[in-house]
């Protein structure tokens, strides 16, 4: 099977306030279509984990390949470009630009990626937030919609590139449950569907058990 | 590889959703480039009046016949003492005529000269005003009027009648202020001068002379070349002093040199006349532009303080969009975009306020004795300053909203949303 993401003996250490050896030799992969949920304490090393899978944080050692290319290493430019066109985002707060409208923020790294015609970016925003079900709130500030609102957005800004794989910090942590429930839902239509890569960062233990693959951390180790 | 429109549109709704704020730096670039540009054309304006003041009215070489003693005395003749150590006692200046020799032709070469812009006869001397019994003492000089009123702006300092009068009437004077006011005289009376050599002889007064100096203008009055050879029972080749108006105005050192080895005259050139009048205009020009250059460092320090403020606030945005794939590069763009929007309109807005500043002193009235033509404060709306304003403006703002948007640039996200 077709592998979009693939970890060999990450290593990463804090260097302040003292040295802290915070990931020891992660390697795991992740196929086509693959619903993963890390799991773990606070503190165990899962969202430095996701940030470094993220290509966002380049302080580490070992080895990152995404879609079987080698990116440790590459220099920022291309590391945004491929954050840009192959991983999507959900972070546990919303984190969308409130000066713009919906529809803005979920066309803008559409807008950066500048593969379709303005026009085909509108078409496919509006078709993400369709899949959502907003597709009423595309006008509306983005400060002024709900936050289970908020985090819908959030997703569908995530899959306007059409990436190869979404990563979530917490995409649930802030939500109440019917929400969390919705996003859950939507996160699993969009894997069984769409044949979408998920990684998700997660607490709740319903969520997780509810996933393909749950992968536990523990102490910087993957616990088999 | 950069996409324009979209960190336009991005930096444009930043800077609209933030309107007070924008308007602020914005207007902090408006009042400062105004005020250098209101400053520079008001201090300039004043500078060049001064300037004028001294340059329209002085000639760039002034030839005439100095009374001096010889500089060989008759005892350097004789071989016999040559090599010998002569005191000569009492010198006395050799006797002289005060004209100057071949005058005219002199002119005519001068005029053949490519950089002499004119060279102007004057007749100077002494007479007396008549007023019943008592004679006040004073000036007479000898002009072309219409031909002084071209060259060496005459017209500035002819408050009633004009030039014209002055050449076309015969046996016409041109008062000074303080004797016209002395003898209670205007234009349209007579006045009796008396020449130091005799005689008394009625001119008519055709206007009133006022050069702001009141000790010249309780003594100097004017008249033409033939009226004053008349009065003096002179030829018509009796020419006292020669100005000389030159092209290039550098040139007057070398050229005022070659005149008084060629044609044994006195001829000073005008920086050496007004030594002290340059290093003024030096300084002046200094103050213009220290003060220029303060206020422009002023308003480049609001900018840098509001983008600096606005990328404060912009750390989860700034966040979200390197997360989501834009780069280091682009946002720095993004808030390079919004410095450069705030200089160009703010310096668009101050070009024009400095203009609209600029136009009202022109209309502020400004009455000195000195100066009886100007009327209002001198402006000088050289099209320069608003290239440098602008220029500056278009700088400092590139400074100041460069230095915060390299911050932008180098922050990590991770930090920003882990933070959280």
């Amino acid at each position: 099977m077709h592998t979009v993401l693939e970890a060999k003996h990450i290593n990463k250490y804090f260097k302040k306030p003292v040295l802290f050896h915070v990931l020891k030799d992660i390697s795991f992969k992740i196929n086509k279509g693959e619903f993963t949920s890390i799991m773990g304490k606070s503190g165990c090393g899962k969202s430095t984990l996701l940030y470094i899978l993220s290509t966002m944080d380049t302080d580490y050692e070992g080895e990152l390949y995404l879609n079987d290319d080698l990116i440790t290493d590459s220099d920022h430019l291309k590391l945004s470009y491929l954050r840009n066109k192959h991983i999507g985002f959900v972070f546990q707060f919303h984190y969308l630009l409130s000066e713009f409208s919906v529809l803005e923020n979920v066309m803008l790294p559409a807008k950066k990626l500048a593969e379709c015609s303005a026009e085909e970016i509108i078409h496919n925003a509006h078709e993400k937030l369709r899949i959502l079900n907003i597709e009423h709130l595309a006008s509306k500030r983005a400060s002024q919609i709900s936050g289970g609102e908020k985090q819908r957005v959030a997703i569908a800004r995530a899959l306007i590139n059409n990436p190869s794989i979404i990563m979530g910090d917490e995409p649930t942590g802030n939500l109440d449950s019917y929400n969390s429930e919705n996003v859950f839902n939507i996160f699993k239509e969009l894997s069984e569907e769409e044949k979408l890569s998920l990684l998700v960062v997660t607490h709740d233990e319903d969520f997780a058990k509810r996933t393909d693959r749950i992968i536990t951390m523990e102490d910087g180790r993957i616990v088999p | 590889m950069t996409n324009w429109s979209l960190i336009l549109s991005i930096a444009k709704t930043h800077l609209l959703t933030k309107l007070k704020q924008t308007s602020i730096a914005a207007l902090g670039v408006t009042f400062g480039i105004g005020a250098y540009i209101t400053l520079v054309c008001f201090m300039t304006g004043l500078n060049s009046m001064l300037d004028d003041l001294i340059l329209n009215q002085t000639p760039h070489i002034h030839i005439y016949n100095e009374i001096k003693p010889s500089k060989k005395q008759p005892v350097d003749l004789y071989s016999e003492f040559e090599n010998s150590l002569n005191v000569v006692h009492s010198i006395k200046p050799k006797v002289t005529q005060k004209k100057i020799h071949n005058a005219l032709p002199l002119m005519t070469f001068l005029m053949k000269n490519d950089n002499v812009k004119a060279a102007l006869p004057q007749i100077k001397t002494q007479i007396f005003y008549i007023a019943g019994s008592i004679q006040i003492g004073g000036n007479l000089t000898g002009v072309e009027p219409v031909s002084e009123a071209e060259y060496f702006n005459f017209n500035d300092y002819i408050v009633t009648g004009s030039a014209k009068a002055l050449q076309n009437t015969d046996n016409s004077i041109l008062l000074g202020a303080g004797v016209a006011e002395k003898l209670s005289l205007g234009v349209g009376d007579r006045v009796q001068v008396k020449p130091i050599e005799g005689g008394l002889f009625p001119l008519k007064v055709v206007g009133i002379y006022q050069s702001g100096v009141a000790e010249i203008d309780a003594i100097q009055s004017f008249t033409n070349i033939k009226t004053i050879q008349r009065i003096m029972g002179k030829a018509n080749n009796y020419i006292t002093d020669i100005n000389v108006k030159l092209e290039d105005i550098e040139k007057a050192l070398p050229m005022a040199k070659r005149i008084e080895q060629q044609f044994n005259l006195r001829a000073i050139d005008i920086k050496t006349a007004n030594a002290q009048f340059e290093t003024g205009t030096t300084i002046r020009n200094l103050i213009t532009y220290a003060v220029s250059v303060t206020l422009l460092i002023v308003a480049g320090f609001g900018i840098y303080n509001i983008l600096n403020m606005l990328i404060y606030e912009k750390m989860n945005d700034i966040a979200i969009l390197k997360a989501t794939g834009f780069s280091g590069r682009d946002v720095q763009l993004i808030f390079m975009t919004q410095a450069i929007i705030i200089g160009l309109v703010g310096g668009i807005l101050g070009l024009l306020i400095g203009l609209g500043l600029a136009n009202v002193i022109d209309t502020i009235p400004f009455n000195t004795e000195a100066l009886p033509t100007i009327k209002t404060y001198p402006i000088n709306l050289n099209p320069w300053f608003f290239v440098i304003g602008f220029s500056f403006a278009m700088l400092s703002t590139f400074l100041a909203g460069y230095l915060p948007s390299k911050k932008a640039k180098k922050i990590d996200p991770v930090k920003i949303i882990r933070g959280q």
